[in-house]
């Protein structure tokens, strides 16, 4: 009895038991990512400078025990300009994966729970938006609805993010929806809450974690070249897109400032983006399904 | 579907100056303010009429190739992209050479021997190259190329075009191509090696061994095609995407093309501009999805079918 229930244990899984390890990489990245948020959350408490104090004594100072990571044209702190400036990055990601998440997720399970009439007329609104160029988009809208601030930026990437992000979580959900246990449960008559919540949720939630990382990485990205375009927080608020954009200038003399807050945002991106796959490994999700 | 598609941008274009706050000529204009502009610009846009009117009357200007009058550099729109559209066309086409022509063969031989050594350095390196933005990169090369080792024609501001001189207009667009050529080799690699070793493992390939057909044979002939319905759909919508993220690009090179009048015009305010090169991008995006859904027709037929 016992090695019949095992062996077919043994053919449910019908990979060989190796269990996957995250690795140390794994941790390490979740480590730097979690370290990046402390300093972002805590940065007027920590011991920083001034990330706007312009101290004319020491212009594009070199790396040193006073300014760790040396000084802009303006004399103004780097080290402590990155740490302010991954707030920006931070809370326009974090912002705008709220709003896509909050509208795109449950509405691509209920569709994919759903199926019928509901989900096809919603798909084919979303696939119509889908096909708009959102980057596009979000440029043009950023540029015309003046004045600008941090909130209209968080909204305009969090709905232009909505589509892409109900299209990967109704992919999801379709799969779990018509595995046996949604149906023993539906059988069993558990309401349609219960089983959105009990069933959908935790299966389906995998998947969106790895997406929501993927999604704040590409949104950092996209605020850092809306900070190039000049459509994102003005000056002298720091943000890693603003600082890349002002180094360019004097490239030639101090290379430094190019370089420090381009290594800050890239490790953020190549962390995010390892957690991101790790986990989509971990959780056995074929890419072709994202 | 097309057609409701390019429908919508052209409602969301033309509802974008009303999005600008308080009247839209007066901050349209913004230099150009006087009775007599204002006035023409009231035509033009019928902005005196209701609002389900005033789209008829500019998307019937819009339809005859009339995108309006920029009162800030006092030229017509569609010859500001006329002369643009070309740069763009340029980089986009040598970033794409350059990104298949290395991505085709080094996906080939990942999905050979996948977790090999070279696969593990090609991934993991395409990996580290996905983390690095465009604007990342670009500000680096210029840094490490121009600067460091001097070559010429290859900073900021040294465009050169196709018609003066070939040479250096190679030269001055090489950076910009490389940087996006890299963004979407890193793309192109991935689905590619993907798929490759997907359809290694069919039948028809162990039948295609078993027959003794040499391994560069079968990569090519039997296995290559199948695998690139997904590269191809990647690539539709990554064209479209470069259209967008070649503009950092281009505005910090100040190669002009049309990102770089797009930049430069936000920042002038010149609204008419932007409005004329979000909606040329736009609708140039859907036809370029559009004629690669075409393409992957061609490749497989079995995706019409079903």
């Amino acid at each position: 009895m016992y090695v019949n229930e095992m062996v077919e244990e043994a053919s449910v899984h019908n990979r060989p038991e190796r269990k996957k390890r995250l690795g140390l990489l794994f941790w390490i990245c979740v480590g730097w990512i979690a370290l990046n948020l402390l300093a972002a959350a805590l940065a007027n408490v920590l011991p920083l400078q001034n990330p706007i104090f312009q101290n004319y004594a020491s212009v594009n100072a070199g790396p040193s025990l006073h300014h760790l990571l040396g000084t802009d044209d303006l004399g103004r702190d780097i080290f402590s300009r990155i740490v302010f400036g991954s707030r920006v990055s931070i809370e326009v990601s974090l912002g705008a994966m709220v709003i896509g998440f909050g509208v795109g997720a449950p509405l691509g399970m209920l569709a994919a729970y759903r199926r019928g009439k509901f989900d096809s007329i919603l798909s084919s609104v979303m696939y119509v938006f889908l096909a708009f160029p959102a980057i596009i988009a979000t440029i043009a809208v950023l540029s015309f609805w003046t004045p600008r601030s941090l909130l209209k930026i968080i909204v305009v990437i969090g709905v232009a993010s909505i589509p892409l992000v109900y299209r990967v979580i109704r992919s999801a959900a379709m799969t779990v929806a018509t595995k046996d246990y949604v149906v023993a449960a539906k059988v069993q008559g558990a309401t349609d809450r219960r089983i959105l919540m009990k069933e959908l949720l935790p299966n389906v939630a995998p998947i969106g974690i790895s997406f929501l990382l993927v999604g704040i990485a590409t949104v950092v990205t996209l605020e850092g070249a809306l900070a190039f375009l000049g459509l994102s927080v003005n000056a002298p608020t720091p943000s890693w897109g603003n600082m890349i954009n002002e180094s360019l200038a004097i490239l030639q003399t101090n290379p430094w400032l190019a370089i420090f807050p381009s290594l800050a945002m890239c490790l953020f991106l190549l962390c995010l983006n390892f957690i991101g796959d790790r986990l989509r490994a971990h959780f056995d999700v074929s890419e072709g399904k994202l | 579907m097309l057609i409701v598609i390019v429908f919508i941008i052209t409602v969301g274009a033309f509802y974008l100056i009303h999005l600008l706050p308080g009247d839209p000529a007066v901050v349209i204009l913004g230099t150009g303010d006087s009775p007599a502009n204002r006035a023409k610009l009231y035509r033009q846009l019928g902005l005196n009429k209701p609002i389900l009117e005033q789209y008829f009357v500019w998307i019937k200007n819009v339809v005859r190739g009339n995108l309006g009058t920029s009162f800030i550099s006092q030229t017509s729109v569609w010859s500001t992209i006329k002369t643009a559209l070309p740069i763009d066309v340029e980089i986009i086409f040598l970033s794409q050479i350059l990104a298949f022509a290395v991505a085709i063969p080094t996906a080939m031989r990942s999905a050979r021997k996948p977790d090999g050594w070279l696969d593990r350095i090609l991934s993991a390196g395409s990996f580290t190259l996905l983390s690095i933005p465009s604007f990342v990169m670009i500000v680096l090369l210029v840094l490490f190329v121009a600067i460091k080792l001097g070559i010429p024609h290859t900073g900021p501001s040294s465009y050169i075009s196709l018609s003066a001189d070939w040479i250096g207009n190679l030269e001055s667009l090489a950076l910009p191509s490389f940087t996006l050529a890299v963004g979407s080799y890193v793309v192109y690699y991935r689905v590619l090696r993907s798929d490759l070793i997907a359809t290694l493992q069919e039948e028809f390939i162990t039948m295609a061994r078993s027959k003794g057909i040499s391994q560069r044979r079968i990569m090519w002939r039997h296995a290559f095609r199948p695998s690139t319905v997904a590269l191809l759909g990647t690539a539709g919508v990554n064209i479209g995407g470069l259209l967008a993220g070649g503009f950092i690009v281009q505005y910090l090179l100040s190669i002009p093309g049309l990102g770089y009048t797009l930049i430069a015009s936000i920042g002038r305010s010149d609204y008419l501009v932007v409005q004329g090169v979000v909606l040329v991008v736009s609708v140039g995006v859907i036809l370029i999805n559009f004629a690669f859904d075409i393409v992957i027709n061609i490749v497989d037929p079995r995706i019409s079918r079903e």
